[in-house]
């Protein structure tokens, strides 16, 4: 997994509610068995229009936003589907942060396994910071994810919470199957005690 | 923990592996269910790192997101899908998992299936790379939605990391009126809560209404969980719980089976626990659902009219109602009853079961699909399938002029041949009306499998009260 320290970049707003997993990417792009390759597919429906043409409308299809790497977004981010796709493509794409005042569980841990940082903040820090976002490609976002410190445009600074596992990981790049793995020995006297308590689970 | 505990928090305490001081906390994944779509680079993963599946006899796998629901001696024409149902095979064949595949009568919808075989077990706790496994919280089952990672790590070590939730307990008193479902209750609590309102917890739903449905019925709900935003939906499983399960090919047997039922029935939360958050419904009140808009939270009693998004003071909800109208292709104002619809599709994990097949059929036998209506039933897996044409409901459902098909998952998500053309308008009883879902520009319109089927033969959203049916 890609480690996350630092990050200035600009960030592009996109100011709708419930974004959900199938808007970022639509279920006829889960037939594929790589991770990778699916930035091209994100937001499809939002990007393209029927005839595959880039909509120009579309926030991401700006020249100001094209090399956009952090998204400032709508309430309830990620919800529905619990399709990885979604975060990889975010990653594909180039995103690696995504700023909200709320976000799905399961798309929560999803992205945080891929090297994406979701940072949640009170509604007022989302607002101005979705402010900043959409003075274009001058008004950059600063991410410290050590510091859990996110730095607006004009300078002002937001403080972050985050899960210290889940910052540990990312800062790191950990793979947590391997840190699970060292626990070998508490899993196998688990499924022991379990034989005895529970013997048809 | 001391003192009087929720049936999570029993739950999550009898699973508990490790916990470190800062909450993280490794927990015990009793049983897995794999499928098609978010498993396959999870076992890549695997390969690259040379670690096998831990506990195959605690997974099964099946394919159902992408298989046709027509005829399937032919194969799968799709090439994309095709290679991801052979991939599971190989899969499966590679790490020693047990597989359904398409053409096993045990195939089906993964949630459906769980139940069915007996895989799903009171006070285990379950996964899948699925968002719905909330179903598998109507057995008192502790069951989360994953994504692919996590069902590698799961493959890898039996045990996902998590912090504790929060409790939540909605609770629907009283009874619910004739022609009112489990799908229309889901649907108010939704309404009233929002499709975050259960982010962070998980849910126990409790009160006279959800104990008085059938454990389909209870699986409906906690299947739409999820669309509340919770992590886990739990009803404590009682006596209609147990009589499911019984004889199930993999429910316990004999001592084993009596045992089990004995610590099950422990299974519930204390009288005087506390919850975080508590919501109350009247059942009485319910009236039965639609959606309007394109979140499953776009929802009122089929009696009301298309909302002004004028009427709506926060700024943002507003954007999202006009975008969601427009979308749509709604006037605000318009009668919900007026609304016309170009197809009908009952089936998913929400709705594909027996009861379900049920419902509809009684409100199909003896009319017919209006003239410019297609509709199809899908039932949730080749057992279900068997049953209902046992019961001679295929007939019922052909002669009133509905397509009777294969089982999947078919036009809940449209990855097969089964989705809405751009503009079609369906009445669904799926679980999801996000933009798109049941095919790119196709608009959905959530309901239960009886008011499906009324909607089908009306031609127009229709409570199924006014044809006279409970
Ligand atoms: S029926 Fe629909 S919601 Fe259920 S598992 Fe299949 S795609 Fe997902």
């Amino acid at each position: 997994m890609q480690k996350f320290d630092k990050l200035t970049a600009v960030a592009a707003p996109l100011p709708i509610i419930n974004v959900d997993t199938d808007m970022i990417i639509p279920a006829r792009f889960l037939k594929t068995i790589k991770r990778t390759g699916l930035g091209k597919s994100l937001f499809y429906t939002l990007r393209f229009d029927e005839n595959g043409n880039e909509r120009e409308d579309f926030v991401l299809n700006k020249t100001a936003y094209k090399n956009a790497e952090i998204l400032v977004a709508g309430d309830n981010f990620g919800c529905g589907s619990s399709r990885e796709h979604a975060p990889w493509a975010l990653e594909d794409f180039g995103i690696r942060c995504v700023i909200s005042s709320s976000f799905a569980d399961i798309f929560y841990n999803n992205s945080f396994k891929n090297g994406i940082l979701l940072i949640k903040l009170p509604q007022e820090d989302v607002d101005k910071l979705m402010e900043g976002a959409e003075r274009g490609s001058n008004s950059t976002i600063t991410v410290d994810l050590d510091a859990q410190k996110v730095t607006g445009p004009d300078g002002d600074v937001i403080e972050f919470d985050i899960d210290p596992y889940k910052k540990h990981c990312l800062l790191n790049g950990l793979d947590d199957i391997g840190l699970t793995m060292q626990k070998e020995g508490k899993i196998h006297a688990f499924e022991e005690r379990l034989k005895v308590t529970q013997p048809w689970a | 923990m001391n003192g009087p505990t929720t049936l999570y928090d029993k739950i999550w305490e009898s699973h508990l592996v490790d916990a470190r001081d800062d909450g993280t906390c490794l927990l015990y994944i009793d049983r897995h269910l794999v499928h098609e779509v978010t498993s396959p680079q999870a076992f890549e993963g695997l390969r690259n790192t040379k670690r096998s599946v831990r506990r195959p006899d605690l997974t099964l796998a099946v394919a159902d997101h992408n298989v046709p629901t027509s005829d399937r001696s032919i194969g799968i024409e799709d090439e994309e899908s095709r290679i991801q149902i052979e991939t599971l095979d190989q899969n499966c064949a590679d790490f020693g998992v047990e597989l359904y595949d398409m053409h096993d009568i045990r195939q089906g919808i993964c949630h459906v299936i769980g139940p069915e075989q007996g895989f799903t077990l009171p006070g285990t706790t379950m996964v899948c790379g699925d968002s719905h496994t909330a179903t598998h919280g109507a057995f008192g089952c502790l069951a989360f939605g994953i994504g692919t990672s996590e069902v590698e790590h799961v493959l890898a070590t039996q045990t996902m990391i998590q912090t504790k939730a929060k409790n939540m307990r909605v609770t629907v008193e009283g009874e619910l009126p004739v022609g009112v479902t489990a799908k229309d209750m889901i649907l108010a609590i939704i309404g009233e809560i929002g499709t975050a309102g259960g982010t962070g917890c998980v849910v126990e739903f409790a009160g006279e209404a959800v104990r008085s449905l059938s454990v389909e019925g209870r699986m409906t709900m906690c299947n739409m969980t999820i669309e509340a935003g919770a992590r886990a939906g739990l009803i404590a499983p009682d006596e209609k719980t147990f009589e499911y399960l019984k004889g199930r090919p993999k429910s316990p047997k004999g001592f084993t089976w009596e045992a089990s039922v004995e610590c099950w029935k422990t299974l519930k939360t204390d009288n005087d626990a506390s919850f975080d958050i508590e919501v109350t419904l009247q059942g009485g009140d319910i009236i039965p659902q639609v959606t309007w808009g394109t979140s499953p939270e776009d929802v009122l009693p089929i009696t009301e009219r298309v909302p002004h998004p004028a009427d709506e003071t926060d700024p943002n909800r507003r954007n999202k109602m006009e975008r969601s109208l427009e979308y749509m292709g709604l006037e605000p104002g318009l009668p919900l009853k007026e609304i016309r619809i170009d197809r009908m599709f009952i089936g998913s994990c929400t709705n594909s079961r027996i009861e379900d097949l049920r419902a509809a059929a009684q409100v199909a036998d003896g009319r017919k699909v209006a003239d410019h209506v297609s509709a199809m039933v899908v039932p949730g897996s080749g057992l279900v399938k068997e049953q209902a044409e046992q019961e001679g409901l295929d007939k019922v459902f052909i002669e009133a002029g509905f397509d009777w098909r294969e089982p999947g998952c078919s036009m809940c998500l449209g990855m097969n041949a089964d989705k809405l053309e751009p503009g079609e308008r369906s009445a669904s009883t799926s679980n999801r009306n996000f933009e798109g879902r049941q095919g790119p520009g196709g608009r959905t319109h959530l309901l239960s499998p009886a008011m499906a089927a009324a909607a089908a033969i009306k031609g127009y959203l229709t409570d199924v009260r006014d044809l006279g049916v409970d």
